[in-house]
């Protein structure tokens, strides 16, 4: 007998037991999609992470108030002298100030250092406009630079300048999603109008270019003002919450910071054992972010292996019931003609038929499952996850296809035939 | 006469060990069997009728004593030679059909041709063939299911000789057959019987044994008795009366 002969016999095989048959499909068919959607989940939250810290540059560094150790979620958890300096109380001197950030400028001393921008951060600013008002999640008074180091641009009307921060102009740059919240026209209409920022008039002169939201996180829920403005009628002279410093590129971070660390402790007179500001560069954020994104892969991929298994298990306990189910079909066969080969060739195309029918199934709702969008990010399916899914389904059902039928087909034919 | 025997058992034993105690299914049986013979073989339960049946289908091994099949020393072959030789020379019908579930008569018939590899077109026209000797050319398409308990047993005779086997072999053919339905094989059987096949049938039935031109009766895996009715190259001794009823 062929193997043409011996695909028709395995099909027919297929198709006589349509109930057993989908039922041997279904687990291949959820474990393989349960591997490839949760992989690509964790893939893509890692993605959409890793991007988001991306579009921040690979060459900024932020110096930040108070002493950060590196071993709490984030690898960013700000000790209690932080929280005092955050505070801003009027009884002790500021940590950081304007002038460090001057100081940060100085191209003989901060050689690999091309942009400095001292950052105040009010919390809670309330925005009003026409009879509406909203709280804005991120407030920022700056200087011109900072748009240039955290890859800002506005889409419409002009970005803010250094003869506003001297003149210390009230004008602010608001971020779609305030312009949404306080007006229903588009968000140009808004440009050269005056809004209330707590109680003082800012005029918007420009609109920022929209940046996505990052999981629950609205990214354009925010207004840039100049520095001065915004410490004259909202946060006052405190504290800088943060320091924005460019690099003059990816390579020199590490440079720059090792700069900025020694001009600061002196101004300071900290050393580096005991400083009161903290120093963290892009790449340090994105490998602690990547390091938690990678567990969550882990995390889900493990899970996703345990429903491989269970799948894999029903797919063994089907295919072990049929054969023996089987057994006085294969004493019938053997009787009539068949020999041992013959009978192994067709139990052997018949699991590869379901495994493979049931995984392909499997790829392809894996894959129309990962076009949807899960608290918004794009889900990346993972090449080798795909691989791996589809290969152990197939060695499950082929082994666990192929094992009784070999036992059954070695069985003397009149053992076979009595086989209840 | 000039051609081999179609079955030549010599000395024949078959012990099987249960617990402690040996089984002598088969106990020293010499037997020939002559092409165109109808042969029925008879015997209480536990005579060994059953062991000498799988033996002589090639399904069970003989402890010692040898059995030549068409001339052919069937205690020689491998797997795979024996497989063949339940394809080619022997043709099966069980008491309980033992038809493949869910697949048409015509796909039951065509299978013996399929393992022994004979092209799609000239199976299909043989397997018709043998299923309108059986009277059931309108019912090619119907699976065991969709099938009376007679008409499987005549898709399962159609099987057994579709692939022109030497021997027939039926093992109790109406032991789960109304007397309708037993006469109808029957009167199959010497139908076959007059073609010249050779056919063994092992009955307990005296109806059945009626129909056969000898009948050997087995007690403790011996031949107890060897009774000829009708001579090998006549027709079978019911055939003319059934024939005139017919």
């Amino acid at each position: 007998m062929n193997l043409v002969e011996s695909f028709r016999f395995a099909w027919r095989g297929v198709t006589a037991n349509k109930a057993r048959s989908a039922l041997t499909m279904l687990g291949v068919l959820i474990g393989v999609a349960a591997v490839i959607v949760l992989v690509a989940v964790g893939n893509g939250a890692s993605r959409s992470v890793t991007s988001t810290l991306a579009s921040l540059g690979t060459n900024t560094l932020t110096v930040t108030p108070g002493v950060t150790k590196s071993s709490g979620l984030l690898g960013l958890h700000r000790t209690a002298a932080g929280e005092d300096a955050n505070t801003g109380t009027q009884t002790r001197a500021a940590v950081l100030t304007s002038e460090d950030a001057h100081a940060l400028a100085d191209p003989r001393l901060a050689a690999d250092v091309t942009a400095v921008a001292p950052v105040v951060s009010p919390a809670g600013v309330v925005a009003s406009y026409a009879g509406a008002s909203h709280e804005v999640a991120s407030t920022i008074g700056t200087t011109s630079e900072y748009l240039t180091i955290s890859n800002d641009q506005v889409s419409a009307g002009r970005a803010i300048t250094a003869s506003d921060e001297q003149s210390h102009a009230r004008v602010v740059l608001v971020g779609t999603s305030v312009a949404a919240a306080l007006s229903t026209e588009p968000p140009e209409t808004l440009i050269g109008q005056d809004i209330q920022l707590d109680g003082t008039p800012f005029t918007v002169v420009g609109i920022l270019v929209e940046k996505g939201s990052a999981g629950a996180r609205d990214s354009d829920d925010r207004m840039i003002a100049p520095l001065s403005a915004v410490q004259d009628r909202i946060s006052g002279y405190g504290d800088l919450s943060s320091i924005a410093v460019q690099a003059s590129s990816a390579d020199t971070v590490v440079d720059a910071q090792t700069q900025v660390e020694t001009i600061l402790d002196q101004r300071h007179r900290t050393t580096p054992q005991a400083r009161d500001f903290t120093v963290v560069t892009s790449a340090s954020m994105l490998s602690a972010a990547s390091s938690i994104t990678g567990t969550l892969t882990i995390m889900l991929g493990a899970i996703a292996a345990i429903s491989l298994l269970v799948g894999g298990i029903g797919v063994m306990n089907i295919m072990l019931v049929t054969v023996t189910e089987r057994t006085r079909e294969i004493g019938v066969r053997k009787a009539i003609g068949a020999d041992r080969t013959e009978i192994i060739v067709q139990f052997l195309i018949e699991a590869t038929l379901l495994s493979v029918i049931g995984g392909v199934a499997g790829i392809t709702l894996g894959a129309l499952l990962c076009q949807v969008r899960i608290a918004g990010f794009q889900l990346v399916i993972d090449p080798w996850s795909v691989l791996i899914a589809f290969g152990f389904a197939l060695a499950v059902g082929l082994f666990f296809g192929i094992y009784p039928a070999t036992r059954a087909a070695a069985l003397r034919p009149i053992d076979a035939l009595r086989h209840e | 006469m000039s051609c081999p025997a179609v079955i030549e058992l010599t000395d024949l034993h078959k012990i099987y060990q249960q617990g402690d105690s040996e089984v002598r299914a088969v106990d020293g049986v010499s037997l020939r069997v002559d092409p165109g013979d109808y042969v029925a073989i008879m015997g209480a339960s536990g005579s060994g009728k059953s062991t000498m049946m799988n033996i002589l289908g090639c399904l069970d091994e003989p402890t010692s004593g040898t059995f030549l099949l068409d001339g052919v020393n069937v205690g020689d072959l491998d797997d795979r030679a024996l497989a063949r030789i339940r394809n080619r020379n022997v043709g099966f019908v069980f008491q309980h059909f033992n038809l493949i579930a869910r697949t048409s008569a015509l796909e039951n018939v065509e299978l013996p041709l399929a393992y022994a590899g004979v092209p799609r077109a000239e199976r299909r026209q043989r397997a018709i063939a043998a299923l309108t000797q059986v009277g059931l050319a309108a019912r090619l398409d119907h699976t065991s299911a969709q099938l009376s308990g007679g008409q499987q047993q005549r898709v399962s005779i159609a099987r057994a000789i579709v692939g022109e086997p030497v021997l027939l072999l039926a093992d109790e053919p109406t032991g789960a057959l109304d007397s309708h339905s037993t006469a109808e094989v029957l009167d199959l059987f010497d139908g076959l019987a007059v073609e010249g096949r050779t056919l063994v049938v092992i009955t307990h039935e005296d109806e059945v044994a009626a129909h056969a031109k000898r009948v050997l009766r087995m007690r403790d895996g011996r031949i107890e008795s060897d009774t000829r009715q009708a001579a090998v190259t006549d027709p079978p001794p019911c055939w003319n009366r059934l024939g005139a009823a017919g």
